[in-house]
């Protein structure tokens, strides 16, 4: 009994040793601490973002670190991560809210403290963060739907496959495609809204059910990147004819649309995205003036213009 | 105390029962669907249905048989993109052959669900806290392994034929089956037969009912039970594999939440989460059932939040009819 307990007791010894060790090297340097807290960090997307922020911390000699929880439905883990963050009594911090309404008491903590918020991404509805460096989703995605309304001949049904009801992206991106048909091509319908969680096999199995559903469907806008594979494997599994407009870019999509599989898809600047939000929160915690409205940009892309240095920058694999 | 012939005949007929009922929810969802929308019953949709199940139906079988055991298994989803990773890693990076990718998914699996075994038998861990582990250690080592990003299967040619070409298409050009259906089809038919003509089989059932008894006639009750959970390991490969030659990558970041369409799809086959009961022809009927109900739900165009909702319930019905047919309150 007692040699067993007191296995368990070295084994939790050198399980705190580990953690501590790892916290230890990263707390070590002498450099401003900026931590990113993101909405995720597994989407190539994030991941992009990433690079942009690591870019921006070697450029300006900086730390930065960049975590996010496992899906974009996790608000208490963001929370939690940004109250960790908000602890290690950083320079400044990135944040990229999943919900905007649920961070405020944190975020009101760290004015108090003097620590500069930056949003990135999606905007806070606050006046706290000092800046917001994003796309601007809704010109976005009704630039994909003129885009979508010009390669369907102006009238016809399409549909929608978007990751999910709840984050600011994907109400964005929805009601930005979704208006901008109505106000500006009437003769579109629009026969069906499903979400996939942008989650490829699942948006594989809806966009099939569509096509099913909608033998005469003219085009399908995938609303993410996960999202809009899932489109581009269903259509082709499906052997069906119709017009795919994606969003952002990773290695599926790029081959859709060089392939003609895919008309094209809009890009945003995610690499820009994470430079100017450690750009902007290092100025900031410096005291210097930011510009309260980064926007990083947008683009369309298709077969044309996908070697484009001005696009290539800003697609990733 | 009934005569242990009566409680056999009893039990047998317990679980035809229970197939039968789902059997009979499938037939009936497939009636209504088909009178709702016209789109429904066609040749493609109904390809498209079995295809939809390939992937929960193998992981599923897979968790059958932990199941009727009597333990759980939680990890099958993360495994089975551990193993689509491992599968990429040897042929994208590696650039063996093929048949070495297949064999690195299915000796991942294999090895995975050893390790699980072990921790439940020899440790003593209980499945669901073990399981829960080793779903969170894969999904962890996936993305460390990949870094966080895909890996694609393009200079593979042939890979996509795994789950997308059609042998039985070749062969019959009337019926285009998907080979992801094909190999469920053939998973399941070899589940179904280690469980009833095989040693492994009785022990899995034997394991389920009472394993103390087990253990007292003699048994190595603990291999026994590490074999079962690396075999469901080997089986989950299999999914891996079909997950990742139909979307032509491996993708670190998906797998989580496939466990539990996986276990409804098992508890709506009438198989007991108490164990020592259960079949894989139900956990197949009830795979279908999960997806029968997402894609008539869809062409009928129902909300989908509604759809949640809907195929919520229809668990809870599923589970709530079995327990009356049999009186019980296990």
């Amino acid at each position: 009994m007692s040699v067993k307990r007191r296995t368990l007791l070295m084994s939790l010894a050198g399980a705190f040793a580990l953690t501590l060790g790892a916290s230890g090297m990263a707390a070590a340097q002498e450099r401003p601490y900026i931590p990113l807290i993101s909405k995720g960090f597994q989407h190539q997307f994030w991941q992009a973002v990433k690079a942009g922020a690591d870019k921006a911390a070697a450029e300006f000699n900086v730390e930065v670190t960049f975590e996010g929880p496992d899906n974009e439905t996790q608000v208490d883990r963001q929370i939690d991560m940004l109250a960790a963050a908000l602890a290690k009594k950083p320079a400044a911090i990135g944040f990229a809210a999943l919900d905007s309404q649920a961070a405020i008491p944190l975020l009101r903590q760290a004015r108090s403290a003097g620590i500069p918020v930056v949003a990135f991404d999606s905007g806070v509805e606050s006046d706290i963060p000092v800046a917001t460096a994003s796309t601007d989703n809704i010109a976005a995605a009704a630039l994909a739907a003129d885009k979508m309304a010009e390669l369907i001949g102006g009238s016809g049904k399409v549909a929608l496959v978007v990751h999910d009801q709840t984050s600011r992206t994907g109400i964005d991106r929805r009601d930005g495609f979704v208006n901008r048909i109505r106000e500006a091509h009437p003769d579109i319908q629009i026969v069906a809204v499903e979400y996939g969680g942008g989650d490829h096999l699942r948006s594989t199995e809806i966009t099939k059910t569509l096509l099913q559903a909608n033998p005469d469907l003219k085009g399908i806008f995938g609303a993410n990147e996960g999202s809009a594979v899932g489109v581009v494997n269903g259509v082709r599994e499906m052997k069906a004819n119709v017009v795919i407009v994606g969003y952002d870019s990773g290695r599926a999509q790029t081959d859709a649309i060089r392939s003609g599989l895919m008309a094209g898809a809009i890009t945003q600047n995610p690499v820009g995205i994470g430079y100017e939000t450690v750009k902007a929160a290092l100025a900031a915690s410096r005291g210097e003036t930011v510009e309260a409205k980064i926007d990083t940009g947008f683009y369309w892309y298709d077969a044309k213009n996908i070697d484009d240095p001005e696009i290539s920058a800003v697609l990733y694999d | 105390m009934p005569n242990p012939s009566t409680e056999t005949r009893t039990l047998i007929s317990g679980a035809a029962q229970q197939k039968l009922l789902a059997f009979a929810s499938l037939i009936a969802l497939l009636i209504g669907f088909s009178l709702a929308s016209p789109n429904f019953m066609q040749t493609t949709n109904m390809m498209s249905i079995l295809q939809a199940t390939s992937v929960n139906g193998v992981l599923a079988v897979a968790a059958t048989l932990v199941i009727i055991t009597g333990g759980i298994d939680l990890s099958v989803g993360t495994l089975m993109t551990f193993c689509a990773v491992m599968t990429g890693v040897v042929l994208t990076w590696g650039g063996v052959p093929l048949p070495l990718g297949v064999l690195a998914a299915l000796g991942t699996g294999a090895l995975v669900g050893l390790a699980s075994g072990t921790f439940v038998a020899k440790m003593k861990i209980p499945p669901f806290i073990a399981t829960l582990g080793v779903m969170l250690i894969l999904k962890g080592l996936s993305l460390i392994v990949t870094g966080g990003r895909p890996i694609y299967f393009n200079d593979t040619p042939g890979f996509t034929e795994i789950s997308q070409g059609s042998l039985v298409g070749k062969i019959l050009p009337a019926l285009p089956l998907p080979n992801g259906v094909l190999i469920l089809f053939l998973v399941a038919g070899a589940a179904s037969y280690i469980l009833a003509r095989t040693v492994l089989g009785r022990y899995c059932f034997a394991l389920g009912s009472n394993e103390e008894a087990v253990r007292l006639s003699g048994v190595n009750v603990d291999r026994w039970k590490m074999a079962i959970y690396a075999l469901a390991g080997a089986i989950c490969g299999v999914a891996g594999l079909l997950i990742a030659s139909r979307l032509n990558s491996a993708q670190p970041a998906l797998g989580q939440g496939y466990e539990l369409d996986a276990i409804a799809a098992v508890v709506i086959g009438g198989t007991s989460l108490a164990g020592g009961r259960g079949t894989i022809l139900g956990t197949l009927i009830g795979a279908l059932i999960i997806s029968v109900l997402t894609n008539g739900l869809r062409i009928l165009s129902v909300a989908p939040e509604w759809q949640t909702v809907i195929t919520g319930a229809i668990i809870i019905v599923a589970v709530y009819a079995d327990q009356l047919r049999r009186g019980g309150t296990r």
